[in-house]
């Protein structure tokens, strides 16, 4: 639990100054043999107490921030995690292999899956390699490849969302980002294996969603998915984007929010104070969940399947008549 | 000089297509148009062509058979899943669109026959809040795919709108999937589905259902998209090039089959449902395949007759 962070969130400095002290005291006592036991318990409560209260209680913003933490584990860190023998492939066989998008073949104990998810970077040269995890139509499209691989070879398909949305550039655009997220769109609807989602972090709108349409939507506790970041529906609809902590109220973009919704199916708890304190406690919650999930769903025939899934989307929305 | 100025103060107004008035000025050419006659031409400047926006009604009249529209899902409404509320209400949003448009959301769904071939239809009308995709539409949309297939009819969906609809976030945006999804079991039947995209198309309703037909027809000089061009020049950090996100441009591109006048797009939709589905998709391929663009601009300058008013 004793971590360096890059980022100290105004929230988490309390527990992060506890943290370091505590560390500190057992360095010392360790060198000097000077038995300090009961003062680093009752800091270690301290700090317990203070994780407890804050983080039971945390606002949609707060949990904004700790889902675009730059230490919170990424997609190749869960992968690392959860799956053995990953191979990652690349390239949608028509322009090129987008970075911000993993994709790849492994196994999740005795399951052979198909693996895909936003890659984000760490800092500033991997974002600049990784794009901030905004992929590009290639990305999608290499994305779908790996999606009609999986229905092939009959194996389920993994994803992980983590974006702050598909790339807004010149190039994505000429290159038809729209086309390439709408295509997803229609052909995981279809596709004729299991699907399993997880939000691991951002889910920012179509981006998100590129790969996002599944038989199970597994969140982690502390991540956002929505129709926009709440910076920019601040800016357009408050014409102020520092209203962002309020948008962000307003949003219902938070798991618990979404799963009154019925958008998402689950809530994957994350370690105390966030997934970004301990990757492996992370990545095992997400581990077990995915694989309840693919258990669950491996048995369901196909045709069963499908129907299923486009039900569960058939039946989105809230309307009156 | 009075009615100069009038139109000016009205022009500013987003809530109408186009704005009221005797006189119109193209947002194209700055011709000054005499209404009438620009509704004659059904909106299409005469001297340059700029197609101007219009509403879902005006489409009704403009693609379909005169008098074979019948609408369906009219009693579908929006609610306020989320009580969203940003400076205003959603629900004040609402009836205050409700009021300016007499729409009780961003689109119409129904039945026409397109030059006596029977459709299923979906219209969107960007002057109720900008088109924008909620649960309504979605839903709407969702059902007329869902007809089109119980009738085995083509499936036509003209687009106009800025995308998901944020008051109802995370809803909104499963509609791309939902919409999408119904797309995909239509597909499986193998009926035909006919995106036409107005302008402007961007954002989710790009991302999802507008991009996914069988083919896609723009208007000329339509916005087509998927994110905004603000954003867009704020991160390259660049301008951006004539005619960037217009009809042309995604054309250029591949990313649309067809540029369709407006006076061209019944005569055209015709031709290749005539083409696709001749006897309900069961009919054997008589060889010629027309190029629909050619097609209409052949027609265009030997007939300046709206169709709709035929």
């Amino acid at each position: 639990m004793n971590k360096t962070f890059r980022v100290t969130l105004d929230f988490e400095k309390p527990v992060v100054e506890l943290e370091k002290k505590i560390a500190e005291m057992e360095e010392y006592a360790r060198e000097t043999g000077v038995d300090l036991s009961d003062d680093i318990g009752r800091l270690r409560r301290k700090a317990d107490n203070y994780r407890k209260e804050t983080y039971s209680k945390l606002t949609p913003w707060q949990r904004v921030q700790l889902a675009r933490h730059s230490d919170r584990p990424f997609t190749l860190d869960h992968i690392e995690r959860i799956a053995t023998d990953f191979v990652e492939l690349g390239g949608d066989r028509a322009f090129g292999n987008d970075p911000a998008m993993i994709a790849g073949i492994g196994k999740i104990d005795n399951h052979r899956c198909v693996l895909i998810g936003h890659q984000k970077g760490r800092d500033v040269k991997e974002n600049l390699h990784r794009n901030f995890g905004m992929s590009n139509p290639e990305g999608y499209r290499k994305a779908l490849r790996l999606m009609k691989m999986a229905a092939k070879f009959k194996m389920p398909v993994i994803t992980f969302i983590d974006t702050p949305g598909a790339y807004p550039g010149l190039g994505a655009e000429e290159r038809g980002q729209a086309e390439a997220i709408a295509r997803n769109l229609m052909e995981m609807a279809v596709l004729p294996v299991p699907i399993v989602v997880t939000i691991i972090g951002e889910g920012a709108s179509g981006g998100a969603l590129g790969i996002g349409v599944g038989d199970s939507i597994l969140m982690m506790e502390n991540c956002w998915y929505s129709v926009i970041s709440p910076e920019g529906c601040a800016a357009i609809l408050w014409k102020d984007n520092t209203k962002a902590p309020i948008a962000a109220e307003a949003m219902k973009l938070t798991a618990p929010d979404l799963l009154k919704l019925n958008v998402i199916d689950k809530i994957i708890p994350e370690p105390p104070g966030g997934a970004h304190w301990d990757y492996d406690v992370a990545s095992a919650n997400l581990k077990k969940a995915i694989l309840t999930e693919l258990k669950r769903l491996e048995k369901i025939p196909v045709e069963t399947l499908i129907e299923k899934r486009i039900q569960k989307y058939e039946a989105m929305g809230a309307w009156k008549e | 000089m009075d009615w100069f100025k009038r139109r000016k103060g009205i022009a500013t107004s987003e809530k109408k297509a186009i704005p009221d008035g005797l006189w119109v000025k193209c947002n194209s050419c700055g011709e000054i148009i005499y209404r009438p006659e620009l509704q004659k031409r059904l909106f299409v400047c005469p001297k340059c062509e700029y197609h101007f926006r219009i509403n879902s009604k005006d489409y009704v009249e403009y693609f379909f058979d005169p008098d074979s529209f019948t609408e369906t899902g009219a009693n579908i409404k929006p609610a306020d899943p989320l009580r969203f509320r940003d400076t205003k209400k959603y629900t004040d949003r609402l009836k205050a669109a409700q009021k300016t448009t007499g729409l009780n959301d961003a689109a119409i769904t129904g039945d026409a026959t397109i030059e006596g071939k029977p459709v299923v239809c979906a219209i969107m009308d960007f002057t109720f809040i900008g088109g924008s995709m909620g649960s309504v539409v979605g839903e709407k949309i969702a059902r007329a795919a869902d007809r089109a297939r119980e009738r085995r009819v083509p499936l036509i969906v003209i687009s106009a709108s800025g995308g998901a609809r944020m008051m109802e976030s995370a809803l909104s945006l499963m509609q791309m999937a939902k919409t999408s999804a119904k797309l995909a079991q239509l597909a499986q039947e193998g009926i035909p589905y006919f995106s036409i995209l107005t302008d402007p198309t961007t954002g989710g309703t790009t991302a999802s259902f507008a991009m996914l037909g069988d083919v896609n027809i723009a208007e000329p000089g339509a916005l087509i998209g998927f994110a905004g061009q603000r954003v867009i020049k704020q991160t390259i950090g660049q301008d951006l090039p004539e005619g960037f996100q217009k009809a042309e441009f995604l054309k250029d591109h591949g990313f649309v089959d067809l540029i369709v006048h407006r006076w061209e797009m019944r005569e055209t939709l015709g031709k290749i449902i005539d083409l696709l589905w001749a006897g309900g998709g069961k009919a054997k391929n008589n060889g010629k395949v027309a190029s629909g663009e050619k097609a209409a601009k052949a027609s265009r300058s030997s007939d300046a007759v709206a169709p709709g008013k035929n």
